[in-house]
């Protein structure tokens, strides 16, 4: 069993390519979870020996020190001296180091050393130090450290094998022996012996990372800077909108194609209905988002792969100090444009409390990947698909208007929240920029597929119940003429109650009806409403018509508008909430955030929709 | 001269930290990075536009970003500008 399988961590400075290490030691046989108690993730994954014994690897948060400055840096410490509930003590420790950072890393290196415990250091990115003109030798710091030390290239797979075989001999040698004690020393002394190991390890050593400084001088240029950024951003944008047309298309088609089919082949009765209205469509309208969301999380794991983020969130510090948070605020809010869920995790690196709850609190305005099925939707039905200017379509800038639309009520909130709820000490911003490295398809493609995993379970399972309550619910009791469906259903009755407090902002009752559901997830909103317009139509060509075209005969304008305000900000999505409830420790912030987001999203839409009938779109 | 007064580009030693100015869970960050005493540093860039806020510095083989305040604590001694 695996109680008796031998446990090796990896632990390391933040940057070290710990995370890549990982990946190209376990694969993809990779649990991720939390630390009883904590919010901070467990990574863990089966490594096996040259003998093809398995061990437990897990990956641990990078720290700088035993001395815990973070909540990161705490699960760090506990599970190394054993202190973590749920984890055994780790039999073999893997100390990862940047070979063109040594100087550094080597002082938190010293520090585990002096644990005393089974060690062998990974020399990782020996290849980036090389294209730097730093020619090391791991013999020499083999033996100044007094232990093994590997030279590897995580993301080329360089050096696995015989870091694996190191591994297994530790296991063997520490079988044996009992653990040696180390003589302890200082912290300034550990950063003297660790600049006098680093020189002594260096063969050669020619100009300085060129690469990396020319990609900076450009990147991090006070003028080039900013504009380069924002024009990646837009690029991201028009990507998501424009490159996955042709794959959601297709997936579309494969969704009606299969209703028509079940449509003529299975007898008329319920149960077709159930299937086609229910089932295919409600699944089907939320699966077809996939594309858009994997483009996305490309370009978002990209500029993480490629140490970009890093640099971003320095050109951003500025305007965030302007609402109260730093450049280190940056990283989970864009990351929160893929899912307000990894994002609000994220916020672990902010080491400031008040700074950390205001990201947490404004994580949701940035519009998530979940949003893009309902403005998708709405967009592709309500505005014209012309070209403003060469290679920028009309839709693609009111896509983009709404993601500008929520960061500007984020910063807003930010502002406010600074000032009331969430006062303190403005945060300062203190970040290592790690070194620009090109990202692998295989990492790439192993996070890809991580979220599309996540994103299709929760179409088969969450959404797929959802929809499947949300037509019965449509669909019982039975209404005596076919017409009359929705109104006589239990969903009518409870959408008609609903309706009263929505409709002073132009919202009718279908929209109730797709609002209920969308509380678990706001792409339910979509399959909802294609669910209830496929109930409500009584004959099987008005059913098979497209939501777009249901949406267009059933909404005005201005109603259509207000939709797209209220999705910018309202909370709508249970694992946000459940996220912040855990991150913040208690139901206090989570109760506040779905108050003040419900609050802006009415206000919002009701706005809109007031101005749009004034302006005669009614 | 503090180190938020060296000009972009220049190197110069750290002579002294005013620590107590400072949060100190950032203190503890800045000595994490080796930012403290002795540390020879190169202001590498300043912030967008004409904001002098951040600043990336270079130290070892290794890029910071801070902000400048906590630049202000820092007492540093130029060091002769290495030939480009």
């Amino acid at each position: 069993m695996t109680r008796q399988a031998m446990v090796a961590a990896l632990v390391g400075n933040p940057n070290a390519g710990k995370s890549a290490l990982f990946n190209a030691l376990t694969g993809a046989r990779q649990k991720i979870a939390n630390y009883p108690g904590v919010t901070v993730e467990r990574k863990s994954g089966r490594m096996l020996l040259p003998t093809g014994e398995p061990v437990e690897l897990v990956d641990l948060p990078g720290s700088y020190s035993l001395h815990p400055s973070s909540p990161d840096e705490e699960v760090t410490r506990d599970v190394l001296m054993g202190r973590m509930a749920g984890q055994a003590t780790p039999d073999v420790l893997v100390i990862v180091l940047d070979a063109s950072n040594l100087e550094q890393h080597l002082v938190f290196a010293q520090e585990l050393i002096e644990l005393g415990r089974p060690v062998v250091v990974a020399l990782n990115m020996v290849d980036l130090a090389e294209r730097d003109g730093l020619v090391l030798d791991p013999a020499a710091l083999a033996s100044a450290l007094g232990v093994p030390v590997i030279p590897t290239v995580a993301v080329r797979r360089r050096g696995l094998a015989e870091l694996t075989a190191a591994v297994a001999a530790l296991r063997d040698r520490a079988e044996e022996a009992p653990p040696v004690h180390r003589p302890h020393v200082t912290a300034p002394e550990r950063r003297m012996l660790a600049r006098q190991i680093a020189r002594g390890a260096i063969l050669s050593e020619t100009a300085q990372h060129r690469i990396h400084a020319q990609l900076d001088r450009v990147l991090l240029h006070p003028w080039l800077g900013p504009p380069v950024l924002v024009a990646l951003l837009f690029l991201v944008f028009q990507a998501v909108f424009s490159w996955a047309k042709p794959l959601q298309d297709g997936l579309d088609g494969a969704f009606s194609g299969l209703g028509d089919l079940a449509r003529s082949e299975l007898p008329v009765s319920l149960l077709r209905d159930f299937l086609t209205d229910g089932v295919i469509a409600g699944v089907g309208a939320v699966v077809v988002f996939l594309p858009q969301i994997l483009i996305l999380f490309f370009f978002i794991l990209t500029m993480e792969a490629t140490g970009y983020m890093a640099r971003a969130a320095f050109l951003m510090d500025r305007a965030m100090a302007g609402v109260g948070l730093s450049g280190r605020s940056f990283i989970p809010l864009l990351s929160s444009f893929a899912c307000a869920v990894p994002g609000i995790m994220a916020t672990r690196s902010i080491a400031d409390p008040k700074d950390r709850l205001t990201t947490i609190l404004i994580a949701p305005l940035m519009t998530c990947s979940a949003r893009l099925p309902v403005y998708t939707v709405i967009i592709a039905a309500f505005v014209p698909d012309r070209q403003v200017l060469p290679g920028v379509g009309q839709q693609g800038l009111v896509l983009l208007g709404l993601y500008v639309f929520g960061v500007l009520g984020a910063m807003g909130a930010a502002l406010l929240l600074r000032r009331t709820v969430t006062k303190g000490q403005a945060s300062g911003f203190i970040m290592e920029m790690p070194k620009y490295q090109l990202p692998t398809v295989k990492d790439l493609a192993l996070g890809l597929w991580q979220r599309a995993y996540v994103f299709l379970r929760r179409a088969g399972t969450m959404i797929f119940a959802v929809t499947v309550v949300l037509w019965l619910l449509l669909n019982f009791p039975r209404a005596a003429d076919p017409q009359d469906q929705v109104n006589a259903s239990v969903a009518g009755h409870i959408a008609n109650g609903l309706a009263v407090v929505i409709e002073p902002i132009g919202f009718n009752r279908d929209i109730a009806l797709a609002l209920i559901p969308a509380m678990a997830a706001r792409e339910v909103a979509v399959s909802a409403l294609a669910t209830t317009y496929a109930v409500g139509e009584s004959d099987d060509a008005a059913q098979g018509r497209a939501l777009g075209a249901q949406l267009k005969s059933h909404w005005s304008l201005a109603t259509a508008l207000a939709f797209l305000a209220w999705f910018v900000f309202a909370p709508q999505c249970m694992s946000t909430i459940a996220v912040t409830r855990r991150e913040t420790n208690g139901w206090a912030w989570p109760a506040f955030m779905l108050a003040y987001l419900f609050g802006l999203a009415y206000v919002a839409a009701g706005i809109t929709y007031w101005l749009a009938v004034a302006a005669g779109l009614g | 001269m503090t180190l938020d007064q060296l000009p972009t580009g220049a190197s110069a030693r750290i002579v002294s930290v005013a620590w107590d100015t400072l949060v100190p869970e950032e203190g503890q960050r800045l000595c994490a990075l080796g930012i403290e005493e002795g540390a020879e540093v190169r202001l590498a860039y300043r912030g967008v536009f004409l904001a002098r806020d951040p600043i990336a510095i270079e130290i070892g083989r290794m890029t910071v970003a801070l902000r400048r305040v906590h630049a202000c604590a820092m007492t540093v001694e130029p060091q002769m500008a290495p030939v480009a």
